[in-house]
């Protein structure tokens, strides 16, 4: 499979340039068009302001519940709210909850699963525990750290955090114990290197692919846990614009106005989507024998 | 098989014990000291002190774990706070909407997905296979709260079929409570299907490029007995593994449409909870729920054999 990859490389250095950015869309159209996709909602939600005139928090009850128009694109909530605003401001919640929760869990992930994979003493209790973690419902979970802890946006963060580190450790495990059975890493045990060293420089760079593409479902499914905990009311503090939150907000209004809730659903629909075409696309990429299998 | 069945069972003890373990830190060690969020704000100390001791808080954390876990084994999970009354019967009362709820969107996810993970698989790469992998990617994307509005507008508020929201108990009549169920199931179902269809799909793959396929086709087998008889029954125990790791995100995904759908069930129970700080039923709730994956995890494990009788214990 190895020297597949390397020949594609060879391969596409003999086309030029723009040839080769041509033939890496056609290959890999969905990392292109999720990244793409993705890329357009995180640069509207971190250029807001540039787009929009409404503060996102700005109450205005004279023009309270107005169906979309070209004064207000997403129309208003019952408070006179933008919808457009909200919504592209409530989408930097759902880029640091996705980011965040992704990074934290592979970190903290690495670290247990390197260190179960490789300590076998350990193995069976650290395994055991994550089992019992695991069969607790995550969203469950979650809501029962909310209820515990004074809700913030760090809050949210650590109890999807939480919920995802099981099955990060389990997957760091499992390609732990397969890499260490390669000849480079028995070389390497026989010419003196310490475990430390030899988990971080032998071990972890080569399981990066895999934890590339686990961080992306991650990322999705961080997206919509905060967008669930906040849509029951115990996840982002409600002052917070976050997608959850203005979904939460118009629960009732489902019938009067459609809009407070179609369009913040969308955006969160859209950038879920693109993660997850994103992490389909980057496994196919790393990985094309699994690609024409699932 | 009745010494692997005892083995299995017991070794679903350990599981349920690191549940009971962290469960019991996460409660026992939130900051807030429960007794005075009990007697309220303008309470004097000895008062609180009062409390502390009934509450056997004023004993070391080992012991209160022990005498805790001594409780859950005889069904004890403890009684609420706002009214005393025990959780068990808080929860076993709710039951009936959110069981009927996990049912029928299993139900729902299953017709779904089985046929159009076989239809994808059968013609796998071309369109009909993009279009249900497309189906799939985009029904595990959007928030199962999302896709139930838009049901309850189009078919509840827009051509008012259906009714909007509630619950009517399964004794009152099948068509009342299947009326007010199917939107949410149906909401419910499709997020599952995505996942069931995608497995499906490459399992089937794997399995249709077997010999005794080819072997099935030479003899002169019509498509409908292989797809069914041949292929899926082997097919079968990876897709019913996947409806075992799914449980747990559907008991999650029933705390949401409950809440979506105005269901009176365990996941408004545990809602209602959190908002008012009754922590014993977010705790029992979470331990039931729990409980519950692990017990239909374990009913699965035992159907393998059922769907491959290689598999023996």
């Amino acid at each position: 499979m190895s020297d597949l990859t390397i020949k594609d490389v060879d391969v596409a250095g003999a086309i030029p340039r723009r040839g080769r950015v041509m033939e890496f869309v056609r290959r890999h159209p969905t990392v292109v068009l999720g990244g793409g996709l993705l890329g357009v909602l995180i640069f509207v939600s971190l250029a807001a302001p540039l787009l929009t005139q409404y503060d996102p928090l700005r109450l205005n009850v004279i023009e309270r519940l107005q169906p979309p128009s070209e004064r207000h694109l997403f129309g208003t909530d019952a408070y006179g709210r933008d919808i457009f605003s909200r919504t592209l401001y409530g989408g930097r919640v759902s880029i640091v909850v996705g980011l965040g929760v992704a990074t934290l869990s592979i970190l903290i992930g690495c670290v247990i699963g390197l260190v179960s994979g490789f300590f076998r003493r350990l193995d069976a209790v650290i395994m055991r525990f994550m089992d019992g973690l695991m069969a607790i419902p995550g969203v469950l979970l979650a809501i029962a750290m909310m209820a515990l802890l004074r809700p913030s946006l760090f809050v949210v963060v650590i109890a999807l955090t939480v919920t995802e580190v099981p099955r990060v450790v389990r997957l760091v495990r499992a390609l732990t114990l397969t890499i260490r059975e390669q000849p480079y890493v028995e070389a390497a045990i026989s010419g003196g290197t310490r475990a430390p060293r030899l988990l971080v420089f032998h071990i972890l760079p080569n399981m990066v692919p895999p934890l590339i593409v686990q961080a992306t479902y991650i990322c999705a499914l961080a997206v919509l846990g905060e967008a669930t905990l906040s849509f029951l009311g115990v996840g982002v503090p409600p002052e917070i614009p976050s997608w959850g939150n203005i979904i939460a907000e118009s629960r009732l209004l489902v019938q009067r106005a459609i809009w407070t809730i179609a369009f913040p659903g969308l955006f969160l629909g859209l950038m879920v989507l693109a993660i997850n075409m994103l992490g389909d696309g980057l496994r196919d990429l790393f990985d094309p024998r699994l690609s024409r299998k699932s | 098989m009745w010494a692997y069945l005892v083995r299995r069972i017991l070794a679903t003890i350990p599981v349920l014990l690191v549940v009971a373990v962290v469960v019991f830190l996460l409660v026992n060690l939130a900051p807030g000291d429960p007794a005075a969020l009990l007697v309220g704000d303008d309470a004097r100390t000895e008062d609180i002190e009062r409390v502390r001791q009934r509450l056997g808080l004023d004993q070391p954390l080992p012991v209160r774990f022990v005498h805790w876990v001594g409780d859950l084994a005889q069904g004890n999970l403890g009684n609420s706070v706002l009214n005393s009354r025990p959780v068990l019967d808080l929860i076993l009362q709710r039951l009936e909407p959110t069981a009927s709820l996990a049912i029928l969107s299993i139900i729902i996810a299953i017709v779904i997905a089985i046929p159009l993970g076989i239809l994808a698989a059968w013609n796998a790469g071309k369109a009909i296979d993009r279009g249900v992998m497309v189906f799939a990617v985009l029904s595990f994307s959007f928030p199962v709260f999302l896709v139930g509005y838009l049901l309850m507008y189009v078919f509840s508020l827009y051509w008012r079929i259906l009714p909007v929201q509630g619950y009517t108990p399964l004794a009152q009549g099948l068509g009342p409570w299947l009326a007010n169920l199917i939107l949410p199931s149906v909401a419910l179902g499709l997020v599952f299907s995505a996942l069931l269809a995608r497995m499906t799909r490459s399992t089937m793959i794997e399995v249709l490029n077997e010999d005794y396929i080819r072997t099935a086709r030479a003899k002169g087998l019509a498509t409908r007995p292989i797809l069914f008889r041949h292929a899926l029954k082997n097919a079968a125990v990876p897709i019913v593994t996947t409806i075992g790791v799914a449980f747990a995100a559907l008991i999650g995904g029933v705390v949401v449409t409950e809440s979506v759908f105005a269901i009176p069930g365990v996941g408004r129970l545990t809602i209602e909870a959190v908002l008012q700080r009754d922590y014993p039923v977010v705790q029992g709730v979470v331990l039931f729920a729990a409980f519950a994956c692990v017990m239909v995890n374990l009913v699965i494990d035992l159907s393998y054999t059922f769907f491959d009788p290689r598999i023996r214990y």
